[in-house]
């Protein structure tokens, strides 16, 4: 007799949240997203791309330009300046992820335990950020490189404290904001032990924010950490690195032979625009859902 | 005080089930017999004596809770009636131990004979799982952001170590019971896509899926709209009584307090000022508040001149005067006794008043007097 029409039902978006909220950054988020992506893919399989060694030196072919095989040319010891870039992109992308993980594993734990407990345990926490405030990221290195001697592993460490303060600050308003919310009440009358409700509930409502964070620090983090080996403190030549890169071939700027400093310099900064682009939508974002 | 304390713990006789329940409180319909020869009178599932809550208002603490004392036997429904600011949800907070920090807490909550106040940590978890709790605003008690099945079995599965499985198709079955049909859709959606009515009916599902014994009701269907709020008390009341559990049924219409439950609890001004058997309270009132809160109440089949009203104006609790009769200013019946000392909460006819001239004032107070003079002498 009668036909039953299928009722048309809203869906939430399929594929995961990771796309909804790439969707929404819109043509600049989504090119930004694409930059990311390939420095990563560099990042995982560079050091197989490379074409020539990039350790090997031939001084006999220092700061000679670009050629048909060698598309930057060779830098100051003569070496491959493309190959050097492609095996460069491991550490200079992983320094600053181990960053970004260290300081948004701490920072949001603080930030929400400090918002949980409340009252004294969350004065007590304040300030311990508020003093940490206080220390710069790169004195912290070189105090760190000082004391455990140079290398990525204490840059990044130091790094990941000096960023911590940072992320606990703004976790900790949005985690207080939803603490205060009846449903997280509603969760407690029901028994759920807190970190149930922080883990299941508070983190993951919270997650734009720390997605944000994370991708404004990672540009923080990638230049911060060329710096460190740029002075010399942070990943060790002849190890491949664009920061290391920057600060060996900066003798050919005088000279007239600028291309591998520019080189790495330039993905650096691509990276790093790429990463604040995609940061500031993702904020925006997570804001104007609020 | 204590009304349990009373009529208390001489007899234990079988635990209360919803039998009993509905069978007391049409008893009460017709006969009502005093405390003393109260039949099958069980030891309460809640029993809060004294309970005494101050908070820091404007830079002082005072009291918003002042000697509440109740109990609830199993299988029990108790009203909670008052108007805004009198402490009803607070009391509710309070048995939850959900009060605000700073909260300074004296008397006692004993549930199931286990002392509430000292419980922490896990002890405290497995109380509330004891204790469900339906809010006023669904919307705003549940997480948005998750789906209806994921709210529905938390509990469940992280408490109760219930499968996922298992818990979403006892979710389901509930869902049918509190007339969701579509029980499998529905789990699958977000809060966002259901009506304010059917949210509570989830919530209700979900505060009954734990198998509490109590259930802590803070006004569930002020929220809703009025053709929703028959549907949604009906089927609260059912599945309450199906289920045999006791109810703190918290509310500010004193009808829907009395067609709901066995007995209600009156609140003015942080205190209870009158226990009365359901069926009684709108017409043989004990105290002046309640028959002025009866009196106020519009008749729906005549057009009122004016509508009756208490005069001046509620007071929260921390602003009732400490050592007088916190409704002496308002009340019609007051004289110099009243303002003498804070009454205490005294056995009369059944129930109890915290009236100083309640034996006075007996037979006085039915509404259809009190409407009349405001004052009786």
């Amino acid at each position: 007799m009668s036909t039953a029409i299928p009722l048309v039902t809203v869906q939430a978006p399929r594929g995961g949240r990771a796309v909804g909220l790439l969707r929404g950054t819109g043509a600049a988020g989504i090119a930004s997203a694409a930059v990311i992506l390939a420095a990563t893919v560099v990042a995982v399989v560079g050091p197989a791309l490379a074409p020539f060694s990039p350790t090997l030196p031939n001084l006999a072919l220092a700061f000679v330009g670009p050629t048909g095989a060698h598309l930057f040319g060779f830098d100051y010891e003569g070496r491959d300046v493309l190959s050097r870039l492609l095996a460069g992109a491991q550490s200079s992308m992983l320094g600053p992820l181990a960053v970004v993980i260290g300081a948004l594993v701490i920072g949001t734990l603080l930030a929400v335990i400090a918002a949980w407990r409340r009252g004294m345990v969350d004065a007590v926490i304040s300030s311990s950020l508020d003093i940490l405030f206080a220390f710069p990221g790169i004195l912290l290195a070189v105090l760190a490189a000082a004391v455990f001697g140079a290398g990525l592993p204490a840059a990044s460490i130091s790094l990941a404290i000096a960023y911590m303060p940072y992320v606990a600050r703004v976790l900790r308003g949005a985690a207080l904001k939803e603490r205060s919310q009846p449903y997280v009440a509603a969760l407690e009358v029901q028994g759920a032990s807190a970190t149930s409700i922080c883990l299941r509930h508070i983190v993951p409502n919270v997650m734009p924010l720390i997605v944000a964070q994370a991708t404004i620090l990672f540009g923080y983090a990638m230049v911060d950490l060329a710096a460190i080996s740029f002075l010399g403190l942070g990943v060790q030549p002849p190890a491949a690195n664009w920061g290391v890169m920057i600060s060996e071939n900066q003798v050919g700027i005088p000279q007239g032979y600028p291309l591998p400093a520019l080189a790495a310099g330039a993905c650096i900064v691509a990276i790093v625009i790429a990463f604040n682009v995609l940061g500031e939508r993702l904020f925006e974002q997570a804001q104007g859902a609020r | 005080m204590s009304e349990t304390k009373g009529r208390g713990a001489a007899r234990t006789g079988e635990r209360g089930t919803s039998d009993e329940g509905r069978r007391r409180s049409e008893a009460g319909m017709g006969r009502w017999v005093g405390p003393g020869s109260r039949e099958a009178s069980t030891a309460p599932l809640l029993e809060v004596d004294g309970l005494t809550v101050r908070l820091r208002v404007e830079g002082a603490q005072r009291a918003v809770l002042r000697d509440v004392s109740l109990a609830v036997r199993p299988g029990e429904a108790l009203g909670l009636v008052g108007e805004s600011g009198s402490g009803k949800s607070m009391t509710a907070r309070a048995i939850d131990r959900l009060l605000p920090r700073g909260a300074e807490v004296s008397g006692q909550i004993r549930f199931d004979g286990a002392d509430v106040m000292t419980l922490a940590g896990a002890g405290l978890r497995g109380y509330r799982n004891g204790v469900a709790m339906i809010f006023q605003d669904p919307r705003a008690h549940v997480n948005p952001v998750r789906r209806i099945g994921d709210f529905m079995t938390e509990a469940l599965r992280t408490n109760l170590d219930v499968p996922a499985g298992e818990a979403y198709r006892r979710a389901a079955d509930m869902l049918g019971q509190v007339g969701i049909d579509d029980g499998e859709r529905r789990l699958r959606q977000y809060p966002h896509e259901l009506s304010g009515g059917m949210l509570q009916r989830v919530m209700i599902a979900a505060a009954l899926l734990t198998e509490p014994k109590l259930l802590l009701a803070d006004e569930p269907t002020t929220a809703l709209d009025v053709t929703t709020q028959a549907e949604v008390m009906a089927i609260l009341d059912d599945l309450r009584r199906e289920f045999g559990l006791a109810m703190l049924f918290i509310t500010h219409d004193l009808e829907l307090a009395a067609a709901i439950c066995d007995r209600t609890a009156v609140m003015y001004a942080g205190q209870i000022v009158e226990v009365r058997e359901s069926a009684l309270l709108h017409d043989d009132p004990l105290h002046p508040y309640t028959a002025a809160l009866a009196a106020a109440r519009p008749d729906i089949a005549q057009t009122a001149h004016r509508l009756a009203a208490i005069p001046g104006r509620p007071l929260s609790a921390f602003e009732a005067p400490e050592d007088e009769c916190a409704f002496a200013p308002r009340c019609p019946h007051a004289r110099d006794i009243c303002r003498e000392a804070t009454p205490e909460l005294i056995g009369l006819d059944g129930g109890l008043s915290r009236c100083a001239r309640a034996a006075d004032l007996r037979g006085r107070l039915r509404p259809e007097l009190a409407e009349g003079g405001q004052s009786d002498d």
